[in-house]
């Protein structure tokens, strides 16, 4: 960002940053802080004050969760206002009483009154900690009023521990303090509290009482009372700066700097990136968090891998960007990471490796300083006292680790023995070649610790039975101390190298069952045409890849639905449940996360930076499995690809849609523009007719007047078949006609046909031949004759008046053949199915006024009867239509059409 | 909603139409050809003016704005036999099926010709003023003495089996006038064959071969299709 005198427009991405903000406040309830330094301040009862001022005003308070601690002036300020009760929680026993939160969010107040921010949910709440409420409150649309000391903010908490010697559990991430609309700070001065807390108007909790004395003495809250005057002071600036970049107005902007922390599964990690965190936010900088991951370290990321985990999360609390880079060369990918991202700080931990190691290796903040060119690199130092706040290292025995120490033993001894068989034979210093022979053995097939062992225990017994003076430890040659030492240290370096070239095959089969599982879904996906197929192929192979169980919501409506599972596993309400809140809030919730830890299964929303397309839920054979950031990974992985496979498939789906909506739009068009034509042009005679009768009737002969009339009526009727075919095409489509199916006579049939085209046949020679004996066939007359009327009517319009038209009944098999011939052109060969469209007029040029819905009707009506109609033009000239009507009823006719 | 006419000798119509511009058009084509007229706009006044107009046919619109005019139909069949035509725009067999049924004498559906609806007037009239049932039908070429149950057609005997002869003289006696399926059945094999249809199709195809010059062309029995069967009255020449 920069800016200079002259500039005086605002910069884009200060009003994008303010216009993303309000667009998000728009719609969050706003938060309002009470901040204080430590309990007794007064938090509380300046909330409820405030509370009690916001109801006279005439909103609509909620007191969600309030803490008197039994003091009466707090009490006196609760009166009014509306308590919610409290849930009652049940936690191995112990009745717990926690906010309601469900509770709210279906009361939806204006403000709601939650006392006690830091405050730890209790385990099976929906979760972990009550800010995550609070969050799902202002998210809601409700504002919030809480109260908080400053000690529990999460960058702070490192500091607060060294002021107080105290170490605060309960955190509560800044951004906190960042989303508030309002912070108010509550301060009294030290001695006053302390007065108080004499008095007894401070609440202790019992069994901390003794904690919390030491943590009142005056040089801990005069610190403390520092800190959170000082973390105030630094949101008005922030407040200040925002708006002079908003207006433009010059002043001494900070450089856009960009900070990166390299973490490890070191104890020191953790304050390295409060470290960090703090002065990013000093600079306004954005800040990332990189673990570097090398094959060398493998069994270190093993051990370590619940702290690495925790550290990242850690950071990603703070507002961290987090990654985690494969890579040989751990400068190298750092200074990777760094050119990529546009780091300008590099922020590493000062090593505390003694001083020969550095010698063997030596420390990687000397090759990231080497390397660092234009980046700035701040080495960050630690008390060694620190070191006690390491996590336990959690040790995985191998299942035979101890056999493999036996294993050597009994190694060892087979050379004792061979060498005792050989030894007529041999010299001693050969016999070392034996005992090399089963360190190395040891150190292929039991690793490391039982290699060095069987080295040892190779010198003690080669010394022992082989070293003159033998069955004694005594060496009377001191050669053979060199002897000794080489096959000691020989020993030692093949199992170290041994055991690192293991490790390293194993992280490289890990990683290479990763990225086969990865590349075999998106294969799998990329062949997926359809939903379906996309969910199958994603449930087998997060089953094969994880060995776990897999569970796919996708939102159906309102709610989302389960529509594709592992076999066995069974969801119940409570698990849908928040597999339905990581869907909403479209992040991740259930086992292992931060949100309803108590499910047992872990949820990630299926998203894409458009949409948030469903909900995937899996269940891990072990425990300790949602814990690895392998496995994390490639959860997050699976989710992506998946998610973008659904988007495809809906977004191919949408363009198919959008197609065929375009298709019908044209044909409705084209539909409109002919009916409109149809209705209107015999409109137009009859009116001209009548207008002319009406205004000019003196000057018109009387042949004139009845040649108008004639050709009035002959309109009009036009008019009328044409919106008689329009109702009934309506009819046929909407489904509303209902079959009257009556066994008929095929005569009478063609009878009413041709009585009601009585007039319009007059001379014209109309042949009917039919067997002599016809069976009745089950047909709606009423229907049916208006087929014949309209292909009889379609003949005496498209042939010549001198040619015959021919009428045809028989039957065959099961099949009643009715067929309607005429001597006219007939129809282009590649129009003879196209002949029964909407609307299809076969184009001659004087036009015969057809309405071009006629043989769409008949196909319609025929069909309905389980029949068939079809064009071919006579091999001597003409067309002929035939209709099959079955000869019995099928099931189908019964029903509606 | 009284007529200008004063001759009391002139048949007696009775419109009962809310469409003021159908009811216009009726006043003109029917006063010319001396009918006596009443109009009204609604099926109560309609219902009203039956009773006090006493009209000898009555032509009914079956889209009224206050009663059905199915629901007209039944009241005035409640108490008078006067000929109804109903002039509709439903041109559904159902609801011409439904009139018929309940009592209706002929059924045009608009738009109609004036010619057609002064035909169907007239028969109506015929049959109402008709007192006494003529013992011989004529109609072009075929005859039908109902009191010596003789039919000829050119002049020569036709021999009809019972249920055909029944069916022709039920058509007779309501000759120019739709019967309904239901009606022809319910009066010539009673109300247990209502539901068998085909045998009066194929009783009706057998009786147009014996009197019909050509059965696919039938001049007499003529097919209302989905409503039922009329007998046509034609003069004597031909």
């Amino acid at each position: 960002m920069m800016a200079n005198g002259d500039d005086i427009r605002p910069s884009p991405e200060a009003m994008l940053k303010l216009a993303q903000a309000e667009e998000v406040t728009a719609e969050l309830g706003k938060l309002k802080i009470f901040l204080g330094y430590a309990a007794g301040v007064g938090k509380t009862y300046a909330m409820l004050e405030a509370a009690q001022q916001r109801k006279k005003d005439g909103r609509d308070v909620l007191a969600g969760y309030v803490e008197s601690h039994g003091r009466p002036e707090t009490d006196t300020l609760l009166e009014g206002l509306e308590l919610l009760p409290r849930k009652n929680v049940t936690y191995m026993g112990v009745a717990l009483q926690e906010m309601d939160l469900d509770a709210i969010l279906t009361r939806r107040p204006q403000i709601v009154l939650v006392d006690e921010l830091a405050h730890s949910n209790a385990p099976g709440s929906r979760h972990e900690k009550r800010w995550q409420d609070v969050e799902e409150i202002l998210e809601a649309g409700i504002d919030v009023y809480t109260t908080v000391n400053i000690q529990h903010f999460e960058s702070l908490n490192d500091v607060v521990t060294q002021i107080t010697g105290i170490t605060v559990r309960e955190t509560v991430p800044d951004r906190l303090l960042d989303l508030a609309f309002e912070i108010k700070l509550i301060d009294i001065p030290p001695e006053d509290l302390l007065q108080r807390l004499h008095e007894g108007k401070v609440y202790i909790a019992d069994q901390a009482a003794k904690a919390i004395e030491k943590f009142f003495r005056p040089g801990n809250l005069m610190a403390l009372r520092e800190l959170s005057l000082r973390r105030t002071a630094a949101r008005v600036d922030d407040q200040m700066r925002a708006y002079m970049e908003t207006r433009s107005i010059a002043g001494p902007w900070p450089t856009a700097e960009r900070l990166m922390v390299c973490v490890s599964g070191s104890p020191y990690s953790e304050k390295l990136i409060r470290a960090t965190c703090r002065l990013a936010e000093e600079l306004k900088a954005q800040w990332f968090t990189v673990y570097i991951e090398t094959p060398g370290v493998g069994r270190h990321i093993r051990e370590n891998r619940e702290l690495i985990w925790h550290n990242l999360r850690l950071a990603e609390g703070l507002g961290a960007q987090v990654a985690t880079v494969s890579a040989t060369d751990i400068s190298a990918a750092v200074m990777e990471y760094a050119h990529k991202h546009n780091i300008t700080k590099i922020v590493i931990g000062k090593p505390n490796k003694s001083r020969w190691r550095e010698l063997i290796s030596p420390p990687i903040v000397d090759s990231i300083i080497r390397f660092s060119g234009a980046v700035d690199v701040v080495v960050v130092s630690f008390e060694p006292e620190q070191h006690k706040k390491s996590v336990p290292k959690q040790r995985q025995r191998r299942p035979f680790e101890l056999g493999g120490y036996a294993a050597s033993c009994a190694l060892i001894a087979v050379a004792t023995l061979l060498c005792e068989l050989l030894r007529p034979f041999l010299e001693p210093t050969n016999m070392v070649m034996f005992y090399l022979l089963a360190v190395v053995v040891a150190s292929v097939r039991f690793g490391r610790k039982p290699a060095m062992l069987s080295a040892l225990l190779g010198v003690l017994a080669f010394d022992f039975f082989f070293v003159p003076p033998i069955m004694t430890f005594a060496v009377a040659d001191t050669q053979y101390l060199l002897t000794f030492l080489g096959l000691f240290v020989v020993g030692v370096v093949i199992s170290t190298l041994m055991a690192r070239a293991r490790e390293r095959a194993e992280v490289i089969r890990v990683r290479e069952v990763q990225t086969a599982s990865l590349y075999y879904l998106s294969r799998d996906l990329a062949a997926s045409a359809d939903i379906d197929a996309v969910l199958k192929a994603l449930v087998r192979n997060v089953e094969e890849a994880l060995e776990a169980q897999v569970v796919i919501l996708l939102p159906e409506g309102e709610r989302l639905d389960i529509v594709a599972f592992s076999a066995g596993l069974i969801l119940d309400i409570k698990e849908q449940a928040v597999a339905d809140w990581a869907f909403r809030n479209n992040r991740m919730a259930g086992r292992a996360t931060d949100t309803l830890v108590s499910a047992s299964l872990i949820y990630l929303p299926l998203q894409t930076p458009a949409s948030v397309l469903g909900v995937i839920g899996v269940r891990l054979r072990h425990d300790r499995s949602y814990h690895s950031p392998e496995n994390r990974r490639l959860l997050d992985a699976f989710a992506t690809q998946a998610a973008m496979a659904l988007e495809r498939i809906q977004f191919s789906r949408q363009a198919e849609q959008a197609q065929i909506l375009q298709a019908r739009e044209n044909l409705e068009r084209a539909l409109l523009n002919s009916i409109s034509h149809d209705l209107r042009t015999p409109l137009a005679t009859v009116t001209g007719v009548l207008s002319s009768l009406r205004d000019d009737e003196s000057r018109l002969s009387e042949q004139e007047r009845s040649e108008l009339l004639e050709t009035a009526a002959g309109e009009a009727e036009r008019l009328n078949r044409f919106v008689g075919n329009l109702l009934d095409m309506t009819r046929i489509e909407a489904g509303a006609v209902r079959l009257h199916l009556e066994p008929c006579d095929v005569q009478d049939l063609v009878g009413c046909a041709l009585a009601a085209l009585e007039q319009r046949i007059g001379n014209r020679e109309i042949s009917f031949k039919m067997l002599p004996v016809m069976p009745l066939v089950p047909m709606d007359l009423v229907l049916m004759t208006q087929v014949v009327v309209n292909l009889l009517d379609n003949s005496l319009k498209y042939s010549p008046p001198g040619k015959p038209i021919e009428i045809v009944a028989s039957t065959e098999s099961s099949w009643l053949l009715l067929e309607v011939a005429d001597r006219g052109q007939g129809v282009p060969e590649h129009d003879l199915k196209r002949v029964f469209d909407k609307f299809y007029r076969i184009p001659i040029p004087e036009g015969a006024g057809g309405t071009g819905l006629g043989l769409s009707i008949c196909k319609g009506i025929v069909e309905a009867h389980g029949g068939e109609i079809s064009a071919e033009n006579r091999t001597d000239g003409g067309l002929r239509i035939v209709i099959r009507l079955p000869l019995r009823t099928t099931e189908r006719q019964h029903h509606d059409f | 909603m009284t007529s200008e006419h004063t001759t009391d000798n002139l048949p007696r119509i009775l419109i009962i139409d809310d469409e003021l511009a159908i009811r216009r058009f009726l006043h003109t084509v029917l006063s010319r050809t001396e009918y006596a007229l009443h109009e009204a706009e609604n099926g109560h006044t309609g219902l009203a003016a039956a009773a006090t107009f006493r009209p000898d046919v009555i032509l009914l619109d079956l889209g009224l704005p206050d009663l059905d005019g199915i629901e007209v139909l039944r009241r005035i069949r409640e108490w008078s036999p006067v000929p109804i035509i109903v002039l509709s725009v439903r041109e559904r067999e159902d609801d011409k099926v439904a009139a018929l049924d309940a009592g209706a004498d002929d059924y045009l559906t608009k738009p109609f010709g004036v010619s057609e609806l002064r035909a169907r007037i007239r028969a109506a009239l015929r049959r109402s003023l008709q007192q006494t049932p003529e013992p011989v039908f004529v109609s072009a070429d075929l005859s039908v003495d109902l009191s010596e149950r003789r039919v000829t057609s050119h002049g020569e005997v036709i021999f009809l089996t019972p249920t055909e002869y029944d069916i022709l003289r039920l058509l007779v006696t309501h000759a120019g006038k739709v019967m309904t399926h239901s009606q022809i059945l319910k009066q010539v094999w009673g109300i247990a064959y209502l539901e068998q249809p085909h045998v009066l199709r194929v009783n009706i195809s057998n009786l147009r071969r014996k009197i019909e010059a050509d059965p696919s062309r039938p001049r007499h029995i003529i097919t209302e299709p989905g409503v039922g069967y009329r007998l046509k009255v034609m003069e004597k020449a031909s």
